[in-house]
């Protein structure tokens, strides 16, 4: 059984990942009361980017460039809703959009239109001393490139802030309230950016993760779908971080099955496989909502500037 | 401007020739305020007059084109709330600015820096509680709270940074008289102990009562700034309505009539429960006939606005019998959020009045024709059928509204209409016309459904009043202390 | 402020060439970027778009049918305020359905142009149904089409997929695609215009018919009220928000689903899994530029058409990747939402503030 379950569980682990760093950037962006269509593109932006910085200065410049990449998308989506109030949703799908033709056009003009294997360096495992020699779960857990465990992190750190600082608080009281938020001295549209720009970043590393960690090379759209999915896992994980990344293991578990009924030695068509996760997605959706209260103010029009 | 006599010179907060625009509004044209330290201010003033406005300028909300803020003497800038907050100015708005999902205490936190303690802040909330007597539960959530308790927190979160200035946006608007009262005398034992108050309103007895010094805005303009104790309610009348004040005064004397009209609203023991399964009235029995104003009281909260929703038709009764005529014009409160779409023009607003039950095929060159027959009628500005509704000031969006309820469909006048608030933030020519057509159509025969949260408005149009309180209405007499009484239950 | 007809064409026509101008400026400046020969990347834009008769007929009205379909697949449900990101699905739906349909009724037993009309209908159908499934669960548990629509785009996507590997696979089982539909029941080419078939008058007249239904129809106008403000809507105008959204969202998906349908039945005659280049995505591009009104939809989408058509000559004799038009068609959709926003803000800049404070 041992021979499956590991597997299993790191290829769960694997996919969860830049799941959840794309995730715990949408779950702020949400809290702050918008959403952003955008975070597909800001992860092809990143895996783009991770290209780029990795072929030019190793694995450490690989993630900068990723995050710089997804900043980038991220200050565009401000751009265009904080600052020109631009509708969200239709400025997210376009942000995505352009993220799929720049990436595409750039990478067949820097790296021609062949998509040979590039050579560039991905990021080793690192095994944690002690935890990593575990029996079944330690090689799955513990055994992993270093971004795994900033992901680990990522959510107790994100449901501190939310609950026990002043920001936290802010960005909450701008989710339900903006009104309420701006009365009290707060920037509204500054912690807006500010939740938009730390999204994208996330999102630029998510997409960091799927080049350097796991696939070593860039594929044109490579991203597929991760950001939407990203988006449903925030409802899922009932704006909650750690609600969050329970959904992101969940997806990640739904996909690892693929794998464990080939190596069990069952059959059932691929696709069946590739499909689940969004299968999953649209009844947990059904089921989560309902249960769950949505931030008040998420994905309305955002007030005039005065 | 009149000339205003020099106040003391301790001056806490002071406004200098403030100007604003919005547009083509001038809401503010050379307002002034000056706020003795250890004083209540009441600054007062028709709807529209711009007392909000002057105030949010104070608070850093507005930012003002022209004139000066000066703090205890000192010129400052005030640009948004926290500069407001860092030099001791507080404001309790209109409108509440918490957040109801959040604790009292996690609302009273808002705004402030660094590591969040949220028992530090209980113990803060608690400290406020016991300095001012507020009954404040730091834990439990806003949303939870009577409307009173929430105006409690509100000036909470004032205290709780130091604000040493406190500015009151109509803070006894929502409250019930007896309410009102603590709330007054706390305010004065407030300034009493230094500090100091700003009280918008437009009940000049209520700033009579309370304030030290008075100050009256009219179109945007300090008109009258004296000593509260050198001033009578009829001056300050005089100051607020200005060469308007006949016009009004002439409105308010015309009706009395014989009700004996068909009955056109009947509610026999009607029920309304709300989404959540809770009841907002349990057993209202009341008749409404053609040719009367039934003017509707209650504090906010006690099913006044789900009874008026149910008489046009808009929520469906969970027992009861209700008998209501199938057409019935209906003026919300919300103008924007229910009334017009903002973005189309002014014909499409008047087509969207039953389009839920049209068929087929839309005449618009007869749609345009008939709306710009009522624009005229209705003496709506401008008067040009395909002009974006959003383009509209406030009043003449309000003028649309209240023309197109009540004519049904074809023109044909409506012989039921149900308002609510109609003239919530209109100025007072828009006011007047609005409440000159509301006593036309009830002297044509219809039968007139009138809420309003401002009791002299009901006061005013009213033939009779019908209370709303405990889940249950009743009709009392014609008078305010009556009606105030029944609002709370006590009479 | 009088609107003579003339004037208002007039500024139609300027902006139609400001938008060109704006095109080829930004793909000058894209290729510059890029390091490509502009001067040859834009000739074989404009060669493969318009440069010829066959090059318009059978590139760019081609790839335009089924971008005017989804283009008002998108508009009605946008004018409805429901956000169907779901077009791409819907198609794939009807594609797929079309096909089985086909595939399944042995010619003979009914005449060819019955079986046609029956699977575009029956693509129509699907379509329908794939967004009722969006329609239904926001219905009933209040979840946000945007999300669900995008879902339900990936799970098309992959039932296509297995579809073309497992029970309508080609009789050989070699390639990832259905059986070829025989000649007679595909649709009637136009004369003298290659590859153009008579897809192309459906989807003009469903165009037209659109643009019409928001023009006079009562039930149009009851759309246009929710998606402009749902509370107004049912308030004010007595209209069953919810019913009304729904209808919206599943004649969207029906005209996307059509879209499926006559791609299948005019152009690729089989069903493989990438049938659509994203033309479910590509029509929220044309119905923005297209202001939501389907009748501009029939130039916008015809735009699009040429766009898509000149990259692909623009990488074939050009060198210049194609991915470039996606670029610009992204830039279009940002040019168009926040120019929107700015004129919102410009006409109630002239009457009252939009959050004027409660007292002013």
């Amino acid at each position: 059984m041992t021979d499956v379950i590991a597997p299993f569980l790191a290829a769960t682990i694997r996919t969860a990942v830049p799941l959840a760093l794309a995730a715990m950037g949408e779950l702020l962006v949400e809290r702050a009361g918008l959403i952003n269509i955008g975070l597909e593109g800001a992860i092809l932006a990143g895996a783009f980017g991770a290209l780029v910085g990795a072929s030019a200065g190793g694995v450490a410049a690989g993630f900068v460039a990723a995050l710089v990449a997804g900043l980038l998308v991220g200050a565009l989506f401000a751009l265009c809703v904080i600052v020109m109030r631009a509708d969200q949703i239709i400025a997210g799908t376009a942000l995505t959009l352009l993220s799929v033709g720049a990436t595409g056009t750039l990478y067949r003009t820097l790296f021609g239109s062949s998509g040979a294997a590039l050579g560039i360096p991905t990021s080793a495992p690192f095994s944690i001393p002690g935890l990593s020699a575990l029996p079944v779960v330690g090689a799955a857990l513990f055994s992993q490139p270093p971004i795994t465990y900033l992901a680990y992190l990522l959510g107790p750190v994100l449901a501190w802030w939310l609950s026990r600082t002043h920001a936290g608080l802010a960005l909450r009281a701008v989710g339900e309230r903006p009104e309420a938020a701006e009365a009290a001295g707060i920037n509204v549209d500054r912690m807006r950016t500010a939740a938009i720009l730390t999204g994208g970043a996330l999102g630029g590393i998510a997409g960091g993760t799927l080049v350097l960690a796991q696939a070593g090379t860039f594929a044109e759209g490579m991203s597929a779908g991760r950001g939407f999915i990203a988006i449903a896992i925030v409802v899922l994980g009932r704006w909650t971080p750690l609600g969050v990344a329970g959904g992101a293991l969940l997806f990640g578990a739904a996909s690892a099955l693929q794998f464990a009924f080939q190596a069990m030695g069952w059959r059932a068509p691929y696709q069946l496989f590739l499909v689940a996760p969004y299968l999953l997605t649209l009844t947990a959706l059904a089921g989560a909502v309902g249960r769950a209260r949505a931030p008040a103010a998420l994905g309305k029009a955002l007030e005039p500037r005065r | 401007m009149t000339a205003q006599p020099a106040l003391a010179t301790a001056s806490a907060l002071s406004l200098e020739s403030i100007a604003k625009r919005y547009g083509s509004f001038v809401a503010l044209d050379g307002a002034s305020l000056q706020v003795r330290t250890g004083t209540v201010h009441a600054l007062l003033g028709e709807n529209g007059a711009g007392k909000t406005t002057l105030m949010r300028i104070a608070y850093g909300l507005v930012r003002p084109d022209a004139g000066a803020v000066l703090v205890d003497g000192a010129r400052v800038t005030i640009t948004t709330p926290s500069d407001a907050i860092a030099l001791g100015i507080g404001m309790v708005h209109q409108h509440f600015t918490l957040v109801p999902v959040m604790t009292i205490a996690e609302n009273v936190a808002l705004g402030a820096h660094g590591m969040l303690d949220i028992g530090r802040v209980r113990a803060r909330v608690r400290d406020i509680a016991d300095r001012t007597g507020f009954a404040l539960d730091p834990s439990a959530r806003v949303e939870s709270l009577s409307v009173g308790a929430q105006q409690r927190v509100e000036i909470a979160k004032a205290l709780v940074r130091d604000a040493r200035v406190l500015i009151l946006d109509e803070p006894t608007a929502v409250l019930a008289p007896e309410e009102s009262r603590v709330l007054l005398a706390w305010l004065r034992s407030y300034a009493d102990a230094g500090n100091s108050v700003v009280l918008i309103t437009h009940k000049l007895g209520e700033a009579l009562s309370v304030a030290d010094d008075v100050t009256v805005l009219r179109r945007g303009r300090t008109v009258l700034a004296e000593r509260g104790a050198s001033t009578t309610t009829e001056a300050l009348a005089d100051a607020m309505l200005g060469t308007d004040s006949a016009a009004v005064v002439a409105s308010a004397s015309a009706h009395a009539r014989s009700l004996d009209g068909p009955i056109v609203f009947r509610a026999q023991r009607l029920r309304l429960t709300d989404g959540n399964g809770v009841d907002r009235l349990r057993d209202a029995t009341f008749d409404v006939r053609a040719g009367e104003i039934v003017g509707i009281a209650g504090i906010e909260g006690s099913g006044q606005r789900d009874l008026l929703r149910a008489l046009a038709g808009r929520i469906a009764p969970s027992a009861g019998e209700l008998i209501r005529p199938p057409e019935v014009g209906f003026i919300p409160e919300d103008r924007h959020h229910d009334a017009v779409l903002l973005d189309r023009d002014l014909s499409e607003n008047v087509v969207l009045r039953g389009a839920g039950t049209r068929r087929g095929i839309i005449d618009w060159k007869s749609a345009r024709a008939g709306t710009e027959a009522l624009l005229e009628a209705f003496d709506v500005r401008p008067p040009d059928s395909r002009t974006p509704l959003r383009a509209l000031s406030g009043g003449n969006q309000q003028k649309l509204v209240v023309a197109r309820e009540l004519h049904a469909d074809a023109g044909v006048k409506t012989h039921a209409i149900v308002a609510e608030n109609p003239t919530r933030g209109l100025d007072i020519r828009a006011t007047a016309d609005i409440h000159a057509r509301l006593r036309q159509a009830s002297a044509d025969g219809a039968a007139v459904v009138l809420y309003s949260n401002d009791l002299d408005e009901v006061l005013l149009l009213a033939t009779r009043v019908l209370v709303v309180h405990g889940g249950t209405v009743r009709e009392v007499a014609l008078d305010r202390d009556t009606i105030g009484q029944a609002m709370l239950g006590t009479g | 402020m009088p609107h003579s007809r003339s004037r208002r064409l007039l500024g139609e026509i300027a902006l139609a060439v400001v938008v060109l101008a704006a095109i080829a400026l930004s793909s000058a400046l894209l290729l510059l970027a890029g390091g490509y020969q502009v001067g040859a990347g834009l000739r074989a834009l404009w060669l493969g778009s318009f440069g010829s008769w066959y090059a318009f007929t059978s590139s760019t009205l081609v790839r335009a049918i089924p971008l005017m379909f989804t283009g008002c697949a998108v508009s009605v449900a946008f004018r409805a305020g429901v956000f169907n990101i779901g077009a791409e699905g819907q198609f794939l739906s009807g594609a797929a359905a079309a096909t089985a349909l086909v595939l399944a009724l042995p010619l003979g037993r009914l005449p060819a142009p019955v079986l046609i009309v029956s699977a575009l209908l029956v693509a129509t159908a699907a379509g329908a149904a794939w967004a009722a499934i969006a329609a239904l669960i926001r219905a009933r548990f209040g979840v946000l089409e945007v999300i669900s629509t995008i879902m339900l785009n990936f799970v098309a996507l992959y039932a296509v997929s297995y579809l073309v590997r497992g029970p309508l696979q080609e009789p050989t089982r070699v390639y990832p695609q259905s059986a070829t539909i025989v000649d007679a029941l595909h649709l009637p080419r136009i004369p003298g215009a290659g590859r153009l078939h008579v897809g192309l008058v459906i989807a003009v007249l469903s165009t037209v018919l659109a643009g019409w239904f928001f023009r006079r129809a009562a039930a149009g106008f009851r759309l246009i009220a929710v998606g402009e403000s749902p509370s107004a809507a049912a308030s004010a105008g007595g209209i069953d928000v919810p019913r009304t959204m729904a209808r919206a969202l599943m004649a969207s998906g029906g005209l996307a689903g059509l879209a499926g349908g006559v791609e299948v039945l005019g152009i690729t005659f089989a069903l493989y899994e990438n049938i659509s280049p994203g033309y479910g995505y590509t029509a929220i591009a044309v119905a923005l530029l297209a202001g939501l009104d389907p009748w501009r939809v029939l130039l916008t989408s015809m735009l699009f058409g040429a766009l898509e058509a000149g990259a692909g000559a623009m990488q074939r004799d050009a060198g210049v990747p194609s991915s470039l038009v996606s670029v610009i068609e992204a830039l279009l959709i940002l040019a168009v939402v926040v120019g929107r926003a700015a004129r919102v803000r410009r006409i109630s800049a002239s009457g009252m503030p939009l959050a004027s404070p409660p007292d002013a």
